[in-house]
């Protein structure tokens, strides 16, 4: 990697934090409505997988959606717009938080139901190996996925049909708030992939460089013809399961232990510690995307409401009289 | 024009349009090896290989959601459900994600799948596989429920589904595979969302759909011998249900019974019952009547399941009733 692309990775982070945070701000005012689950402490995993990827991996992810949202490139005034819900945004302020998604960029969303994108996943894998690209799906989800018999049927398919799909768990520790420990039979997530013969790995989350490098070698070996590979991830999310978390599941220490560890913090050491940037560099892209952040608020409180008339449009394709 | 039966129909149609595109395939439970456990897609395997001709786990939540994934990486999937009742464990990938992909993500994506499943009772299989729940699926916006009853609408709406963009659910009835009918020559396609008069009559409006069409038809000889015409209007698709040629029937009759195989609560008869008082109230003659399957799990014994089921002879009594 050069200089720009370390930078790069750095913004991707900062941007995805800095948004979110305002979000926060945003949702406590009443402009964003719903549900909103913040992604806050665990940036690196997703700027990591998409720094590793080609354009033309298509990656999907549950309903914790703005990093991979931002790191995919959408530009930060229509995510901040779909939150709003605005016709401006991603997905014209029909989906939501919990729905983004950007055909053109290969991202698949951005779904809701837990564990419900993974046999999506298999089919998206399975399109790609019947049209003879090599293209790999990268599927991501919570640990709170691996509980749910979607995600058994989904990994048990593509590896029956050695379909090319990187199964990435972001292992946050708790689905809501239970924790693995009370609601996995195995708490060690990897076995669950052994247990479909699955090759299957594990990367410190908090480390962008070290989840990055990770990805690449999986996607390197998937598109080998390897047959799908299960990647764990161990992450950490500093903020509540959504807002309106009361977080009795675990303590103020445990969380701040975590923070201690942030993967922001930990990356600009990398930086210094590498001498690849100066403290004045970051803090210069720190200010810039402060810009960014105030500009897509701008953006997205004067867009436009949706039409009226956009509340029966894309119900279908082809457009149909009556219901 | 040739005279074949409901499972040629079916057959030929997914055979011409795995022919005419090479992005249509086929998976499901024992479609390939075992050629369909009803026979539809028997010499499938041989002709198009096991790429395209896809034998799956039994994981309806794989099948239905794969078949997702692979409609919107391009490819134009048709997923068999082995029947309607397993539909139940894809549930969630059919009303939850099919239905909504192309809306919530502001029209991005598009599904170019069809789930084929067959439906029904009648076969003494008891409560579990003898269900005919259409009218649960029909409840959801962005999917398109299609319900054929004669060979030639199956053919030309199954290959309507296979090619238009949108995620179509194509219920099938087990019991009248056997059922012939004429079927055009060539390739055709049957519009989905048109209602179709099916026979003419001028004393009483009988809807139906699927398995009702030809038991309708049955009712009509008997009632003509007595000197009734009946009018069938077939709806051949739930979503989107199309009422016009229903309420211009309704308009002419003045008597309406709607006729369905699934439970009379919360079932199709009582939406287009309330379709048409809502629609023409002032032709309204007599009150609507509705014959259904009896309010019960179907039972294993074949006289019980019979006498729970809606018979042709159910239809005759009702169309009498209209009448009185």
């Amino acid at each position: 990697m050069n200089k720009k692309e370390y930078l790069d990775l750095y913004h991707q982070m900062v941007l995805i934090r800095r948004l979110e945070e305002r979000a926060a701000e945003l949702y406590q005012k009443g402009e964003i409505g719903g549900f909103l689950h913040l992604y806050i402490g665990q940036e690196a995993v997703s700027t990591g997988i998409v720094a590793a990827r080609q354009p033309r991996d298509q990656v999907i992810t549950a309903y914790r959606d703005h990093g991979l949202a931002i790191n995919v490139g959408i530009p930060a005034n229509e995510v901040m717009a779909e939150l709003l819900g605005k016709a401006t945004g991603i997905s014209k302020g029909k989906g939501g938080s919990m729905h983004m998604a950007d055909i053109d960029k290969n991202f698949y969303g951005g779904h809701a139901i837990v564990g419900a994108h993974l046999p999506i996943a298999t089919g998206l894998a399975l399109s790609n190996h019947m049209q003879k690209n090599d293209a790999v799906t990268i599927a991501m989800f919570g640990d709170g996925a691996t509980n749910i018999g979607f995600f058994h049927e989904a990994i048990n398919m593509a590896m029956t049909w050695k379909l090319p799909v990187l199964w990435v768990c972001e292992n946050n520790r708790y689905g809501m708030g239970t924790s693995t420990e009370r609601a996995s039979a195995v708490s060690d997530i990897i076995q669950k992939a052994c247990g479909y013969g699955m090759q299957a790995y594990d990367v410190d989350g908090m480390d962008v460089i070290a989840v990055k490098e990770m990805v690449t070698e999986r996607l390197a070996d998937i598109r080998g013809g390897s047959g799908p590979q299960f990647l764990e991830v161990c992450t950490y999310r500093f903020r509540g399961h959504s807002m309106g978390d009361p977080e009795r599941y675990r303590s103020k220490s445990e969380v701040k232990k975590f923070i201690e560890k942030g993967p922001i913090d930990k990356f600009r050491k990398y930086l210094f510690k590498e001498k690849i940037a100066t403290e004045d560099e970051l803090d210069k892209i720190g200010a810039q995307v402060a810009n960014e952040i105030e500009e897509s608020v701008k953006f997205a409180q004067e867009s436009p409401e949706p039409a009226d008339e956009a509340l029966f449009e894309h119900i279908y394709v082809e457009p149909v009289g009556g219901a | 024009m040739a005279v074949i039966t409901m499972r040629e129909a079916i057959s030929q149609a997914l055979w011409e349009e795995m022919e005419r595109d090479e992005k249509v395939f086929i998976q499901g439970e024992e479609v390939g090896v075992w050629g369909g456990t009803y026979a539809v897609t028997k010499g499938f395997l041989d002709h198009f290989g096991a790429e395209r001709v896809r034998d799956t786990p039994i994981a309806e939540a794989a099948i239905v959601g794969s078949a997702i994934g692979a409609a919107m990486g391009g490819m134009r999937p048709v997923a068999e459900l082995m029947t309607i009742n397993f539909a139940f464990a894809a549930m969630d990938h059919i009303v939850n994600e099919a239905a909504k992909m192309h809306y919530m993500f502001g029209g991005q994506f598009r599904l170019p799948m069809v789930i084929r499943t067959p439906g029904g009772g009648g076969r003494q299989l008891a409560a579990t596989h003898s269900q005919t729940p259409d009218a649960i699926f029909a409840h959801f916006p962005g999917l398109k429920v299609v319900a054929p009853g004669t060979p030639a609408d199956a053919k030309g709406l199954l290959k309507e589904a296979i090619r238009i963009d949108d995620p179509v659910l194509f219920i099938e009835n087990a019991t009248v595979y056997q059922q012939k009918g004429e079927v055009p020559d060539g390739d055709f396609t049957v519009p989905i969302g048109k209602s179709k008069v099916q026979r003419e009559g001028q004393h009483v409006t009988v809807v139906a759909y699927s398995k009702m069409v030809p038991y309708s038809m049955q009712a009509a000889d008997i009632l003509a011998k007595e000197g009734i015409e009946i009018e069938i209007v077939d709806l051949r698709s739930l979503r989107p249900l199309d009422m016009d040629p229903v309420v211009a029937s309704f308009k002419k009759t003045n008597r309406a019974v709607i006729a369905e195989e699934g439970w009379r609560s919360f079932g199709v008869g009582s939406e287009v019952a309330a379709r048409i008082y809502e629609e023409a109230f002032d032709y309204v003659d007599a009150p609507i009547q509705r014959v259904a399957q009896k309010e019960v799990p179907l039972p294993y014994n074949a006289r019980l399941e019979q006498l729970a089921l809606p018979q042709v002879e159910d239809i005759v009594k009702a169309v009498r009733e209209v009448l009185r």
